[in-house]
């Protein structure tokens, strides 16, 4: 039953991503991108991640995308891109990128030399407490604990980066009396 | 469930070559912009994934961690956007060739 969860929810992902790379309309883009998002989150929720997949779908598929959609729909940018499905050469060039990296990616993880494959250990419900490893749980108990110990550094210089990027914000978009 | 961890990185991998074709095919800055996006929420389903077949708790951090930055990215990246598109009234990247001339 998972399993065919899996296939649906992995091709809905994949094919909602490639719909809005091939989309012409910007707006169009982001609602797949939303489709796109939604469906990693319920991969997430098959790797028993949840705390992770309820996280995705409030600030992916929520918060950055309606800043998205309201960036594109206030800048209104449709009309100059019709033509990059007619530019031939950018267009081979582009496929056979992606062809390259699609087939080495297939060659890497699929077929008959693909690398080993660990399985699946059973979760715990509940964190133990504070340790060198910390093991994987379902709880976000752990990322508590996680954050507060071992990733205390990071966590501090990540607030520390949302205050610069809010100063940031502020300072670039500001009208200049030269600029206008 | 029987999928392996080679499924999920084998989906990340495709995720990610499709955010990469969206950068080199298109055109309008707002797009490449969501594909960038699009890699970098590939690379977090391979951490997942990788944090769940090896019983650790650190990939599901290091999430953490690139979704908080990506938001930050993201609102920066749009006011520059903006910024652009203020002064020089378009966001296609064949019209922003000002350095080249």
């Amino acid at each position: 039953m998972l399993d065919i969860l899996f296939y649906v929810f992995s091709a809905v992902t994949l094919i909602a991503a490639l719909l809005m790379v091939l989309s012409p309309n910007a707006v169009n883009g982001a609602m797949c991108m939303i489709v796109s998002f939604v469906g990693t989150a319920a991969m997430f929720v098959l790797l028993e991640a949840y705390f992770l997949a309820i996280l995705q779908v409030l600030v992916y598929a929520g918060a950055v995308m309606v800043l998205f959609l309201f960036i594109i729909m206030l800048l209104d940018v449709d009309k100059g891109e019709c033509g990059f499905l007619k530019d031939k050469l950018t267009l081979a060039s582009s496929f056979v990128g992606f062809a390259l990296i699609a087939v080495l990616v297939c060659s890497a993880f699929a077929g008959a030399n693909h690398l080993p494959e660990p399985g699946l250990m059973p979760v715990l419900e509940n964190p133990t407490g504070s340790g060198a490893g910390i093991p994987f749980t379902t709880s976000s108990k752990s990322f508590g604990y996680s954050l507060f110990t071992k990733y205390m550094l990071p966590f501090q210089v990540t607030g520390f980066l949302l205050l610069a990027a809010m100063i940031g914000v502020i300072v670039v978009s500001k009208k200049t009396e030269e600029g206008k | 469930m029987t999928v392996g961890l080679n499924a999920f990185i084998l989906v990340a991998g495709l995720l990610f070559a499709i955010g990469f074709l969206g950068v080199i095919l298109r055109k309008n800055t707002l797009v490449i912009y969501m594909s960038l996006e699009l890699m970098l929420n590939a690379v977090n389903l391979a951490l997942v994934a990788f944090s769940r077949y090896n019983n650790t708790m650190d990939g599901n951090l290091f999430v953490f961690f690139i979704i908080t930055v990506a938001a930050a990215e993201v609102a920066v990246g749009l006011a520059i956007i903006v910024a652009l598109f203020r002064r020089r009234q378009t966001v296609m990247v064949d019209h922003l060739n000002a350095l080249s001339r």
